[in-house]
This record gives structure tokens, sequence and C-alpha cells, in this order.
């Protein structure tokens, strides 16, 4: 059944279909790549992890050579090492010496293996043409001159994101990675969900370093700054600090935020509970809507609004489902508003003065905090925008022993959250929060799952889906008796795309989806450290889900300090305080930008 | 208008795109491929931008920038090499005040240099549009291009 | 034909005579005879390249036989009164008694080969490529049928195998294994494709079969296709080779017609489409899986092998994918049987090679000989011998080939003795170079081609060929580096190594062999006060170790 190699002289057996690359990880030798990324179609373009492979004149490809039968490999002899030197020193001859002021200066996967190499010299020298920086979306910023042409970046935009903004362009030594026929990300359709940026193994694609801005803001005696923070950064901020991925620092967190100066360390979770409560209620009302009052205006299947690479895909791709995404702001927006309004007032402090930071596994969320109709509190909302990874460098930056810190709890009033919130890190975990708080709503009861998980929608695959027939309904829910409530659950937009073709056919029909942007979920961001593989999606997602299981309160309408937001301020779900400052709309950028093309 | 038209001769297959993509090229006067048309094509075959840049310019045929009435390609492989095929291409470049890439600013010509026409026999050799010249030294190519002009002179 | 003629005048109509005037000459002809009354008799007839190249016009004359070369427009008149009135032949512009005769095997005579020991170029410039009735009646589709009635698919592939033909696109991979392949596939649809895009420079062998021959290949894949059982094919060609395309545009349409393509060919249930694909310009298109990469309308980049086309090609369906040479000899080969085709050639290697001759030559131009025969052969018997000075060496097989000096000139062209050399026979392009060409200039403009056409998806060719044409460049001026040619031979050797497609890898031979034979010349070009390298520092000479 299994075939019989040999690596290094080291026999094994391992099964059909596994690379040369997989077999060696299991007798613990490790092969260098640049390229290869797990789970992906594989290019195989990198050339670093070439082999000997006894009977082959040329040496082969790790990452997509697949064993044969008695094969005998070789993966570290001189004829291996001198060609992946040369290989290396090709690679480093047409990429800028600029390691010391780089973004990925010891993350870097190319200095990393230059180093392990012992390259020492680089006796090639070839004519660069010098290509301009892309500054132009708010998000990700892009260096041409430092891409190695691995084409990862490709590989996430259009097999897993199914986005297809960037792809190579021209060829031969000329070939650039480019978004389409233009320069620029911003002249292009991008959704900022920053995959590229997470993959990159070079400083060619980061997010945009905002960290200069929030020291400032740090320094400034005018202004009082309030952070946030997401709930997928407590799973992986652990790992800037080489914790091992699923490591909860939460409290190691706050601990650092409040040395680093911060006025008041925040949840995004608080706006977490406050998105279920506004968004259950908005789910429920359409129900209602459509049920009772047979209303052909309101729109079903309700889509999940907290991913904003998912209502920028939506706006860019399908602007035919404007009114069926809800209109729930995310929550760090709906913080930001609660932030400089509620908050803002009751410490007496002018919204002028309040700077509100947000600390997000995201690249989107920069673009998101930028939208010009994000300044319902009569300023915006929320200022900065911080990736997992900046904030890990600020830490650094501030000599901060992160991994001895105190652990510290969160500030109140918008710092205390439910365990609802913290699962709205992964793939699954708003839709389980929302079935929490809605069942309850509607039945006066428990959600009938097991430790309140609604395992269906849990995991990893694609496309997840789950039905839940609603029984003994309180009396203003009589409508709902006997409904069988039907959700679905996509992460990564390829698998959101697949979801929202089918409806668009007519194929499946669902009452609420899920989306978000990023495979696995917010743990498995474009702004989470590098490099997230399934193995450390799942230990964050693990950790997610301690996290919530640790908690007391678990449903997010249970949280005191929300009820206490709606009792002083917001008045009701849905009201109209909460309209004017938790909800939003949403545009057709498909048309428009089509228009704006043409016109270049 | 045309795009579509185009686009539907070939049942909108993807593995028809390069045929659309030289059609599209060869119908429009300046002799490339427009930003515009790039645009109407990706919405049609609903295939991105990106990807329709990335295929298109992978092709040595296809030019993204207006481009001469005449287009010029100068072989400038190995086999017309030996036979002097440099010497060719300065002479075309002094002869038209273009260099590599660029168009007169008559609209007329278009100076590109190309690999293999396969037409080695009769090295140096160029193409210009489907026309391919060989036996070509420099005096010859004045005469080539004199007579391009005084046919458009008429 | 029922026309009455009792001789033709064939002219060769092909890309290299048209720019000396051979349409007008065939004007000329047709006016000509019949100012003389002779258009009963004398028919003229457009056909491919007859074969001799850099001969001006070129006219076959049949009955007879006879080639008339370098025939101007004001000589058509006398040509016609000499030939044909008088019934002589023309000496001024005789050819016959030069190239020809040189060509004869005649101790292999048989149907198909009565012309100039021919099999793949057998009916170029001697049919009207434009009209399938020509192509009939010099035995044509004949093998398609005596396949589809007499034939299974394994008795085909076994035909093709025991024949020992090899792919003559360059790699030489055994024809019949390669169907086997195919053939062993049950998914369907399958395909099968015909790779016309030959880029390689200094080959344009496949350009006048499909000008001269075009109904061969297209019977060949109709055979091919039913011998793998597929019902497509495909003729990719590159989109610069015009006249191949009319000629194959023409040529389907009138097979079809005919039934030879369509449905229930020959009254059989088999059926076979064929379509013709236009490549834009991209010499890795040539590679087979940068083919389907192309055909399908992407980027033509290489794909990984394993899996093969055979199992996962075209669309990810069976397919099999040969070259037009490959397809030429097919027709002849059922015909006449494999041991037929065995006298041909070497035991490895069998059969014939159609080579471009080109370079410092007398005769350049379009050869078909038997495998095996040596350069110095080429070069003087078939060539005419160096042009101009003495020979210095010579590239085979196209730019990706290698570069062979003086001493290697006795070495027999065929795969295993070049093997053994740690050479490639590649795809047929013979440049023949004499002592004006400087070496470091040579492989400057061969990098400078690489450069141009590495597809840039593998880093070692992207930046390798980059480097490559740099390294040849400072070299060319006198301001190579210190250590260039140890640079270039460590880049070449590992694009040889760890290149991603065979055609990556095949940059590595031109530097190789060139390195390997003109060291001295290359070595020259180095500045010994040059250093090459980036920024590091300058190890220091003044410091002891303790031991």
């Amino acid at each position: 059944m299994g075939l019989k190699i040999e690596i290094n002289n080291i026999p094994l057996e391992v099964e059909k279909g596994t690379t040369i690359l997989q077999a060696a990880r299991k007798v613990g030798i490790n092969i260098p790549t640049l390229c290869y990324l797990e789970g992906l179609q594989n290019p195989g373009s990198c050339r670093v992890c070439v082999v000997e492979v006894e009977g082959a004149n040329a040496l082969q490809p790790a990452c997509v050579t697949e064993v044969n039968e008695g094969m005998k490999i070789r993966t570290n002899n001189k004829r291996v090492r001198n060609a992946r030197k040369i290989i290396l020193e090709l690679l480093l001859s047409s990429h800028p010496w600029e390691c010391n002021t780089c973004d990925r200066n010891q993350s870097c996967e190319l200095q990393t293996l230059a180093e392990e190499y012992g390259i020492r010299e680089v006796r090639f020298q070839s004519t660069q043409e010098k290509l301009p920086l892309d500054e132009s979306t708010p998000g990700i910023v892009r260096d041409p001159n430092k891409c190695i042409l691995c084409r990862r970046c490709v590989a996430v935009c259009q097999e897993i994101q199914k986005v297809g903004t960037l792809g190579p362009r021209y060829r031969g030594f000329h070939t650039v990675i480019s978004p389409g026929q233009v320069d620029l990300l911003g002249d292009a359709v991008c959704v900022q969900c920053g995959q590229c940026a997470a993959v990159c193994p070079v400083g060619a694609i980061s997010e945009r370093d905002d960290t200069e801005k929030v020291w400032e803001a740090l320094e400034d005696p005018q202004k009082y700054v309030i952070v946030q923070t997401a709930p997928a950064i407590r799973a992986a901020l652990g790992e800037c600090f080489n914790l091992p991925p699923g490591t909860l620092v939460k409290g190691r967190m706050v601990a650092a935020l409040r040395r680093l100066g911060f006025d008041k360390v925040f949840d995004t979770n608080f706006g977490a509970d406050l998105t279920i409560v506004e968004e259950g209620h908005e789910l429920l009302s359409r129900l209602k809507k459509k049920l009772v009052d047979e209303d052909k205006t309101v729109k079903l299947p309700m889509f999940t609004s907290c991913s904003p690479g998912w209502i920028n895909y939506m706006e860019n791709f399908y602007p035919e489902l404007r009114d069926n995404v809800s209109t729930c702001k995310s929550p760090q927006q709906m913080f930001g508003a609660v932030a400089k309004t509620y908050f803002a007032d009751e410490i007496g402090i002018r919204k002028e003065d309040m700077v509100v930071v947000s600390i997000m596994p995201c690249t989107a969320k920069k673009f998101e905090c930028n939208r010009p109709e994000m300044v319902d509190s009569g300023v915006q909302d929320v200022d900065y925008v911080l990736t997992t990874r900046e904030l890990g460098k600020m830490i650094k930056q501030a000599g901060l022993d992160f991994v001895n810190l105190p652990e510290e709890e969160m500030d109140a009033p918008l710092g205390i959250s439910t365990g609802a919130a913290d699962i709205f890190a992964n793939t699954g975990g708003v839709m389980e929060a929302a079935l929490r708080t809605v069942y309850e709503i509607v039945t006066g009861k428990e959600l009938p799952f097991e430790k309140l998980h609604v395992t269906p929608v849990q995991g990893l695959e694609g496309v997840k889906e789950a039905e839940l027939t609603i029984k003994e309904t309180l009396p203003d829910w009589k409508f709902l008796e006997g409904v069988t409530l039907k959700v679905a659950v996509a992460h990564g937009l390829g698998n959101a795309n697949k979801i929202v073709e089918s409806i668009l056919k007519g194929e499946r029909e669902y009452h609420f989806i899920e989306i978000m942007a990023c495979p696995g979920g917010c743990i498995g961001g474009g702004g989470q450290p590098r490099l997230t593989t399934d193995e450390v999606r799942k230990a964050r997602i693990q950790a997610i889900y301690k996290e919530d299981e640790g908690r007391k309160l678990r449903k997010s309408h249970e949280n005191p300090a929300l009820k206490e937001l709606y009792n002083e301020f917001l008045g009701q779900p849905l009201g109209e305080k909460s309209h004017q400052l938790l909800h939003t709309h949403y545009f057709d950028k498909k048309n428009k930008k089509e228009k704006e093309k043409v016109k270049v | 208008m045309k795009v579509r038209e185009i686009v539907k001769k070939y049942k909108g297959k993807r593995e028809n795109l390069l045929q659309i993509l030289h059609e599209i090229q060869d119908l429009d006067a300046q002799n490339y491929i427009s930003q515009e048309n790039i645009f109407i094509l990706s919405e049609i075959m609903n295939i991105p931008v990106s990807d329709i840049t990335g295929t298109a310019s992978f092709y040595s045929m296809f030019s993204f920038q207006p481009r001469g009435k005449y287009i010029i390609r100068v072989c400038a492989s190995p086999p017309c090499h030996i036979m002097g095929a440099e010497t060719i291409f300065e002479a075309i470049s002094k002869e038209l005040k273009i260099n590599k890439g660029e168009t007169t600013s008559d609209g007329l010509f278009t100076l590109e240099e190309t690999s293999c026409l396969g037409i080695c026999a009769v090295a140096p050799a160029i193409m210009i549009n489907d026309t391919v010249y060989g036996y070509l030294t420099a005096e010859r190519i004045k005469e080539i291009i004199a007579q391009i002009r005084e046919e458009e002179g008429k | 034909m029922n026309d009455r003629s009792i001789a033709q005048i064939l002219v060769g109509i092909d890309s290299n005579t048209v720019l000396s005037g051979a349409r007008q000459i065939k004007t000329k002809l047709i006016t000509e005879l019949s100012r003389q009354g002779l258009s009963e008799e004398v028919k003229v007839i457009e056909t491919g390249s007859i074969g001799p190249t850099n001969q001006g016009v070129v006219l076959g004359v049949f009955p007879g036989g006879e080639l008339y070369a370098n025939i101007t427009e004001d000589e058509v008149e006398e040509f016609i009164q000499e030939r044909f009135v008088k019934g002589r032949t023309y000496k001024k512009r005789l050819l016959a008694e030069t190239l020809p005769e040189e060509l004869r095997l005649q101790e292999y005579d048989s149907r198909k080969t009565q012309y100039y020991g021919r099999i793949v170029l057998d009916n170029c410039g001697r049919i009207n490529p434009e009209d399938i009735t020509e192509y009939i009646g010099v035995g044509g589709y004949e093998a398609l049928g005596y396949v589809l009635k007499e034939k299974s698919p394994q008795e085909i592939i076994s035909i093709v195998q025991d024949s020992g033909l090899r792919g003559r696109g360059g790699a030489g991979f055994p024809t019949g294994l390669k169907w086997s392949f195919t053939f062993r596939e049950k998914r369907y649809p399958k395909y099968v494709i015909c790779n016309a895009d030959e880029g390689e420079p200094g080959t344009f062998k496949d350009r006048l079969i499909m000008e001269g021959d075009p109904h061969k290949i297209i019977e060949a894949m109709a055979i091919a296709g039913y011998a793998v059982e597929a019902e497509t094919g495909y003729i990719y060609i590159r989109g610069e080779y015009k006249l191949s395309l009319e000629r194959l545009q023409k040529a389907i349409a009138q097979a079809k017609e005919m039934g030879f393509l369509g449905n229930n060919i020959f009254g059989s249930d088999f059926n076979f489409d064929l379509q013709l694909k236009i490549g834009a310009g991209s010499y890795v298109c040539g590679e087979e899986t940068a083919l389907l990469s192309s055909l399908e309308g992407y980027r033509g980049e290489p794909r990984l092998k394993p899996p093969y086309p055979a199992q996962y090609g075209l669309k990810q369906q069976p397919t099999l994918i040969n070259n037009v040479e490959t397809l030429a000899n097919i027709p002849a080969i059922i015909l006449n049987g494999s041991q037929w085709f065995r006298h041909f050639g070497t035991e490895n290697m069998p059969g014939t090679k159609v080579y471009t001759v080109l370079g410092h030559i007398n005769r350049p131009g379009l050869i078909e000989v038997p495998i095996g025969i040596t350069l110095r052969e080429i070069i003087y018997d078939y060539a005419g011998g160096i042009s101009s000075g003495k020979f210095k060496m010579a590239q085979i097989g196209g730019t990706a080939g290698d570069i062979l000096p003086e001493q290697l000139l006795d070495v027999p062209l065929e795969c295993q003795s070049l093997q053994e050399l740690g050479h490639n026979l590649g795809s047929g392009a013979l440049l023949i170079m004499n002592g004006t060409v400087s070496v470091a200039d040579f492989l400057r403009s061969c990098m400078k081609f690489f450069v141009h056409e590495s597809c840039g998806k593998c880093s070692v060719c992207r930046i390798g060929t980059s480097y490559l044409y740099e390294a040849c460049d400072r070299l060319n001026r006198k301001e190579g580096y210190v250590d260039e040619l140890k640079n270039m031979k460590d880049i070449a050797t590992t694009l040889k190594l760890t290149a991603f497609c065979p055609l990556g890898q095949s940059v590595a031979q031109p530097v190789l062999s060139a390195l390997k034979y003109f060291e001295e010349e290359l070595k020259e070009g180095s500045n010994p006060n040059k250093k090459g390298k980036l920024p590091t520092r300058e190890k220091s000479e003044g410091v002891f170790y303790y031991s």
C-alpha cells in the first residue's frame, strides 16, 4: 500500500501522492522553500527546494515532485547545496540590498535562507530597473523591486480569494506581479484582504505602517488615546514573540498596551456583542417582515457584515447583494462610534481629542476606518488601525519583555464582553454567537447545542451549512414556530463566491449567511503573524474556543455593559440612535469603477 | 461593440483568448490593444483584468501602446545576427529616426526587435506587417522604406 | 485530374522565393505559355518549397524532374522556347545536375521515396499544396483509408513503435511509445496536437512542410487521432507563419469537403475534427506543456511534469503532442511499413532528418538526409562548403544547441553519438560560422534571445539568462570580470540542473559547449582589473590565525 523510499539513507514508507517535501518533513528533514504554500497548486518556480533523485539527470523540486516506489533522495549533498547556493545568489543579485531598512528585516524568508546557506558573497550582478513603490491603498504597500516572483500572492489572490487582482505581467526578466494593466493597486479592484501580504516571503507586500502615527498620538498630551483589540489578536500576538501558535496572551497583551501608554485598553469584543444584539434583531425583523408582512422589499438571506474584505468584495463584484447584507457596521466601527459619543460624553472628553486605535488581524480594516461614511460620531470614528504584526513591533520598540508581562484585565466599560464575542475571531463564530442570542430571544431557552457550540459550522471546511428548527417560541415570535432556520458559513472569498453564485442561481436557499474574507476567519487575517498555515489556524481557533468556554457570560445579550449602554444611551436595538450610529449602507462600486476605468 | 462581436464569434471561450486578442489588435487602426478594450473584454468574458493583461503581455505580438501603420520587426536571433542584423536595425533606426519600440511621428512606422521569423535562409531578414524581406542591406532598407512612403504619399 | 497537359512546371512559392519574385515568374510563365500556344500542353503549378533556398526562384519540370534556379522574368520566354519548343534542358539555369543527384538514395527506392530519397519532403515542391487532388494523386490519404479499414489502433501503434521513429522536435522521444501512453489512458475526450510553434532560431523545416505539403500533416493527425482514440486535433501554429496558416486553412477546408475530416471518415465510425490555433509570439510555447497553457488561452508557461500530457494534457485530458516533422513521417511509415523506414538512418534513430543549413556556406537551405551523416558531409557535400574563409564553429539544433568546434565535424549527427559527448541533436538547425564570428559576440546574441524569450516563471532561468547575457556582453566588449567564465559555468550548470522546463535547461548547452571548446578565446574578454561582486567586505590579507 505505502511506498517505500529512502531520504538521505533513512528508509520510510509514505502514502501515494506524498511529495518529497512532505516525506522529508516526516523524518525531520527540512527542505528550504520560497514559493511553496501548503494546500495550493504550487508553481514549483523558486527552485530552492531542489533535491537529488537517484536516476534523474536534473535535480527535482521537492515541493511538487511526488515520490515513487523505491525512490532514493538526497536532500543535502554537495550537488544540491551548490545548486541552492547559486539559486540564492541569483535571487539576491536581482533583489535590493536594503535588508536593514526593510519591513521584513529578520522575518524575511530569503534573508533567512541566505544566512542558513552561508552566502557571503554574491558574484552576480544584474542591472535592475527601478520600479515605483505602490502606496495607493490604505491597507497595503507593495515594493515590486523586492519581489522575487514566487507567486504566492498570485496563488492566494486568484485561487483562494478568487479576486484575481494580482497576476504576473510581461515575461522573462521583465515579469512583474501587478494589479492588471495598471501599476497601482488603488487603480484596480482590490478588496484589501491582505492575504498577499500574509504570504509574501520577502518585503514586497506589507501592510501600510501606521505605528508612527500611533506613537505620535500616544505622545500628544492633548489626546486621549484608547485602544480596542480584535478577538483574533489574543490568540496570535504571542507568535510575534516566538510563543507557539494558539497561545492565549490576552492578559499580557492588555498589560503591554497599558505600558505603551494607551489611556484605556478596551475590547473590540464589546463591539462584537453589540453587533450580535443589533444583527440578531435585524435578522428577526427581516424574518418577520418577510414571513408575516410579506414585504417584498426585504431581502433574504441576510449576510453578515463584519468582514471589510467581504464588504469590499460584495460592493465590487456583487453590488446586487447590497440589500442582503446586514446594515450593521462591523464591531470595530460600532466600537468607534460608541466610544466617541457615549464614552466620550461619559468621561467628558471632546470627541476631537479622542483617538481610537484598533488592533486588528486585518489590512482591510485600515481601509474600512477610512471609508468616508464612517464618521457618525461627527469625526472619524476609528482613527488608526494597526495589524497584529505592527503591534508586535511597537511592543518590541517599547522594550517590553512581552513573554514575562503580568496578566491584566481590560478596562470598563468598553472592555467588558462575553464569550460570544471571542468567537468572532474564527469562521463559524459570528453565526454561533448570533444563534446563541437569536434562539434565546425567540424561545427564552438556551441554544440546544452542547457547550453552545454549533458544531456543523465549525472547522476549516470551506462552506458549511446548518439547520435549526425553532420550537416552543415565546408569544411574540409565534410566526417562527416550527420554522427551520437555514444558515451557511463561508470563509475565504473563493468560498464566498461559491455560496453567492449558488444563491444567485437559485440552487440554494438560506436565511442567514456568515462570510469572512480570510481563510479560517479573522484568526487567519492578512495582518496576522506570518506564516498562517492550516495547522496554525487550527491552533488559534482552539485557543479562541478555550477562551469562550472559560467565560461566565457566553451570550452577547448578557453583557452587562451592553445593557447599560442600551439603558443609558441607545434605547433599544434597531432604535433611532443605533440606526444613526451603528448601521450603515453600501455602494455599487462595480459599475462606478467600470466607468472610471474606461475613462483612464 | 466590435469586441463583443469578436468574442461572440469565438463563443466566449477562454481557449480562444489569443485569437480574440489577435482580432482586437488587428481591427484597431493603431495596431494595439487598448485599455478600454481589455476592460470590455474582461467584463464580457468574465476574466479578471489582471489575467487578461497577464496573458496578453506574455506574448510579444501584442502591444499595449499605439503603433504605426507599418510594424517593422527586425529579427535579432543568432542566424540573422551573424549575417549582420545589427547593421540592419541601425540602418532602419537611422532612416526613421526612432529607437526600439518607438513609432515615427507621422504614425507610419513602428520599429521592433523580434525573435527568429523562420526565414533564416534569407538572413538578415525583417517582417513589415505580414510581408517578409530578406537578403537585406542598408541600401535595400532605404529602398523599402522609400517605397512604402511613396505608396502612402499617393 | 482531367487536364490534358503533358508537362508541368512547378513554381516553388514559399516565404523565401516570394522575395525573389516567384509570383511574378509564375504569372509570366502562364502568359508566355499562352502566347506561345502551349497552355494546353504545359501546366503551371504553384507548390511549396522545392528545396534549394538562396537560389532565387526555383522551378521544377515534370516529367523529367530537373530543377532550375535563379530564373528571372526576362528569361522566361527563352526558357519556354528551349525547354518546351526545342525540347532540351535550359542549361543556363539548370540546377538539377548539382543538387538532386546528391540527394538521391537510389538503393532504397520505393514508391514513396523516388523523389530524392525524401520521406518528409517528398511532395514538397512536387504538388500544388493548395489542391487536395494533387495530394491524393501522389497517394495522399491512402494511409488513412488503409488504417481505418485494415488496422486497429494497437496495430498502428506497434507499426510506429517498430519503425523506431523518434520525435523530431528536439527531445527525440520514441514516437510510438508516446502514442501508446495516450492510447493507454481511457478518459475521453482525448486530443491530438500538432506542435507547429517552430520558434527555435534557424529552424524553419516545419514551415516548409506546412507550406509545401499541408495535407500530409492533416492525414498524419487523423491517423494519430484514430490510433490514440482522439476525435479532436489542434494545430498550434506560430503567429508569424502567415503562409503556412493560409495553406493549412485551405487544406483543412478541402479535407473536410472531401470527407477526410469530419464524421465517419472512409465510411468508418471514426470521427476527427481539426482546428488551427495561432500563437502570438513566444518561444517557450514550443515546449509541450507551455503549448498546452497557451492553447487553453493562458500565459505560455510550462507546467509541471509529471503528470505528462499523455495523462493530463489539454483541459486535463489525455493528449498526444507531436512535432510537424514527426507527423510528416507517419503516412509513409504506414504505407511502406516499419522495416522500410528502418532502412534509413541509424539503428538507434531510423529515418531521415530535415536540416536547415545556414550561415557562412555556399548553399544555405533545407535538406532531408538520412540520420547519422556528419556535419562535414552536410557542409561540404550538400551545402557547397564554406562561403568565405575557414570553418570556425557550428551551432547545431538551434540557439539552445551546442556550439561545436572543427574537431567534431566528423561526429555522426544522431542522438546517441552526440549524447556521449554531452550534446543534443536538437531541432535540425545547423548554423555554420566562419572565422569572422567571435564566440563572445555570438553567445551574446544567443543569450539575448533567451532573455527575450524566457518565460520568467522559474528563478534560475529568469535571472540566470539575464546574467549570462550581461556577462557575454561584457566579454564581447573585453570588459569581462575576472571570474566571468567561472560564474558563467556555475550559472549554466545550475540552469541545466534546476531549470523548470527543458527549454530553460537547454540554455546551458551553448554556454557550456562554448566554454568547453572556446575557453581560450572567451578568456580574452576578461579584464583582470574588473571585479563583479556586489558590495561585500573585501577579505583582508593581513590577518593571522592561530591554528
